[in-house]
């Protein structure tokens, strides 16, 4: 199919996968980092990207209300804002779907994460309304580029060159403060082995706890990105979302962190083909599809180990 | 005293900060309106809340309760055969009797919890027996609905032929779904089966030439030996209330439909209850508890997994079709992820693998919202409440699974 096409149709399609890749990707950070210390998936994780769709309008309406009018620091001051208290949101699952639950079987924290997952969307539904919301468009203007021999053009718009940008800092950021900090050691710590984490005195709740807060903020930047590049929002995208940034998780292999970033851009740049020259109609039976064949064929993903069961 | 007031006030100012840009700053499109009474309320209610629990907590500790301790705390309540037996006539009577004495609304309802009550025994089966999270069980009830609208629509099959063939369709749509994810358990299960429910239903709202997508699917009404329930038959047939020679009323086909689907609950009841004590629904239970050691001792897992999705997908299949044929029309929005985290919710609440429990749940969680339709915007939110707080405090449900005691000889 690909073959034949105009080469900057190809390009631009590609361009386009590797944005919509880039947020799957920090919203899977947060999947397959839970799933790595608990191992267990944490339901609600696409509502929170939702809350933090809904937090990024509210900032920006907020600090324009307030006069703040410099782009730069209008995003940088929304993006904080929005990164902070949705970290608390993420905190707040941890504290009331998973850390009463840790005694308890397999099924008793996935049914309350659902749980948790419903409060949150009929909350949202309840306080800003059914109908679907918006932002202004801050971010206007594309790069152009000619390539190809008949000189076709693709675009790069302001938005898709900031949303890389922040998503590769981001990524960044977090591969720093896992590996270098004291707090990403116990959490990588807790990761391997809880119960000895803990002899060695290691506040493995804590280290929990953080690792629901760096997902959620992940999450919340994905929120932002995404919320500036398309301008409009309900609150029902949680669902969709989340499944999707999940199949970028298993499909980069959960529990890995480079692996969640590079299902994300695979998924990303397959459902951009797909829905380009394929159908678009069919893009979310694609992604599911994706997912149920992956966990069929390769459940250990494409960086992932596979796991042993053990008595 | 001031620990004590310390943590709930902790808990208080978080969630002020938590809520206030959501519920204090509503977006008005590009702008927004303060509203400063609802972060504060909600900050209140939490506070109240954890101060109420460290209270709880303060109090069970201090409460010395010997009786208690020794009761069964966990696991299951026995009963003896005569109460049960006492019941099982007394219930199904009642049920019976209940259409002649309700007005249309009420009917409607009630065909409704029995659906539900339907679809929570199938799903009863797969999570709360056999313990397989299935979190897109919808998908098996829209295949059973839409089996019998397009098997109507092309095949010109009747309510009586589609009942079975959907079923079985359900089942086998089970079947093909419980195959590839037999060794996946917990999470991966739960987002596998979530996955095929969003499929089916994507599948149904965009294959516009074959289900007719967003727009539905008309469904014949059901007849009853040929006899049709409408005012006036179609050619050659013949209206139910002019054969009875009674007066026309458009309650009679809600009548016949809910008494059928009575008689259908207590079949799927009969079989359930008996499979539970049977030896596969014995190994459903054994397999929900340990899969190691099940197949350490032999037991094939595969046929066990399966037999659960697909008796579950079957009975979920038949609810379909009576929802269908309740309706008169089935569109995709009926078949929303709402729906299986609903039939989930009612499980959870009835208690994982209780059946009585299950019943009275799917029945109370109809009707109460129906009760409560000013508060309707609010259902959901009640549902996660309940389902978080039902997991943390009382797992095993609102009632307990029972074993049944088998008595040799007087007691």
């Amino acid at each position: 199919m690909i073959v034949g096409m105009a080469p900057e149709i190809v390009v631009q399609q590609a361009i386009n996968g590797l944005v919509l890749g880039a947020t799957y990707g920090l919203i899977a950070v947060g999947y397959t980092m839970v799933y790595g210390i608990i191992g267990m998936i944490n339901f609600a994780h696409g509502e929170i990207y939702m809350v933090s769709a809904y937090l990024t309008a509210i900032f920006i309406a907020t600090f324009q209300f307030f006069g703040l009018a410099y782009l730069p620091a209008l995003l940088a001051a929304v993006l904080a804002a929005t990164v902070l208290i949705t970290a608390l949101y993420g905190w707040f699952v941890e504290r009331i779907a998973y850390r009463p639950l840790r005694q308890s079987t397999r099924l008793a924290p996935l049914i309350t994460a659902i749980g948790v997952s419903l409060i949150l969307q009929s909350y949202v539904r309840l306080s800003q309304g059914a109908r679907s919301q918006g932002i202004p468009s801050l971010l206007q203007g594309s790069f152009t580029l000619n390539i190809g021999p008949h000189g076709g053009m693709i675009h790069i718009t302001h938005v898709q060159f900031f949303i890389i940008v922040i998503a590769f800092l981001s990524m960044a950021l977090l591969t720093f403060l896992m590996l270098k900090t004291p707090m990403g050691r116990a959490c990588r710590a807790t990761e391997q082995d809880l119960v000895m984490a803990s002899l060695l005195g290691i506040p493995t709740d804590r280290a929990i706890s953080t690792v629901f807060v760096i997902g959620a903020a992940m999450a919340a930047v994905a929120g932002v990105l995404v919320s500036l590049n398309y301008g409009s929002f309900d609150f029902h995208i949680g669902f969709i979302t989340g499944i999707k940034a999940f199949t970028a998780a298993v499909l980069g292999g959960i529990g890995s962190l480079p692996g969640a970033m590079l299902g994300g851009l695979i998924l990303g740049l397959a459902e951009s083909f797909f829905s380009g020259f394929v159908n678009s109609d069919y893009k979310d039976v694609f992604a599911f599809s994706l997912l149920v064949l992956v966990l069929i064929f390769r459940p250990s993903g494409l960086l992932g180990q596979p796991q042993v069961a053990k008595v | 005293m001031r620990r004590l007031l310390l943590q709930p006030l902790l808990t208080a100012t978080l969630i002020l900060i938590a809520t206030t840009p959501i519920s204090g700053l509503v977006l008005q499109g590009y702008s927004f309106s303060f509203h400063w009474q609802s972060p504060l309320f909600l900050a209140a209610a939490a506070f109240v809340l954890h101060l109420g629990l460290i209270l709880g907590r303060i109090w069970s500790r201090n409460q010395f309760r010997p009786v208690a301790a020794l009761r069964l705390q966990k696991g299951a309540w026995a009963t003896g055969p005569e109460w049960r037996r006492a019941m099982s006539l007394l219930l199904p009577a009642i049920g019976l009797a209940l259409p002649f004495f309700l007005d249309k609304y009420g009917l409607t309802v009630a065909i409704l919890a029995l659906i539900y009550v339907l679809l929570a025994l199938g799903l009863n089966i797969v999570v709360g027996l056999a313990g397989l999270l299935d979190m897109g069980f919808v998908a098996f009830y829209a295949v059973g609905a839409y089996g019998y609208a397009l098997g109507h629509h092309y095949l010109g099959l009747g309510f009586w032929t589609a009942l079975p063939m959907a079923a079985l369709l359900a089942a086998g749509c089970g079947l093909l779904l419980g195959f590839p994810v037999l060794r996946m358990h917990g999470d991966y299960l739960a987002i596998v089966t979530l996955g095929f429910g969003e499929i089916i239903r994507l599948i149904l709202n965009n294959w516009m030439d074959f289900t007719g997508g967003p727009n539905g699917v008309q469904v014949d009404f059901p007849t009853f030996m040929g006899l049709e329930f409408s005012r006036r038959a179609k050619e050659g047939g013949v209206p139910i209330h002019e054969f009875l020679g009674i007066a026309y009323s458009s309650n009679i086909r809600n009548i016949f439909i809910y008494l059928v689907l009575f008689l259908v609950v207590l079949l799927v009841l009969a079989l359930v209850t008996r499979l539970k004590y049977m030896p596969l629904g014995r190994t459903w239970e054994a397999l929900r508890e340990d899969e190691i050691a099940c197949r350490s001792l032999g037991i094939n897992h595969v046929v066990v997994k399966l037999s659960a999705f697909a008796m579950g997908a079957m009975i979920g299949g038949v609810g379909g079709v009576f929802f269908a044929a309740s309706q008169g029309f089935v569109n995709p929005t009926s078949f929303t992820f709402f729906e299986s985290a609903l039939v989930l919710a009612i499980v959870v609440l009835g208690g994982l693998g209780s059946i009585p429990g299950v019943v009275i749940a799917a029945i109370v969680l109809t009707i109460l919202p129906e009760l409560l339709r000013d508060f309707s915007g609010y259902r959901i939110l009640v549902f996660g409440l309940a389902m978080v707080a039902m997991m943390i405090w009382r797992p095993q449900g609102l009632i307990r699974p029972q074993r049944r005691i088998f008595l040799t000889g007087r007691h």
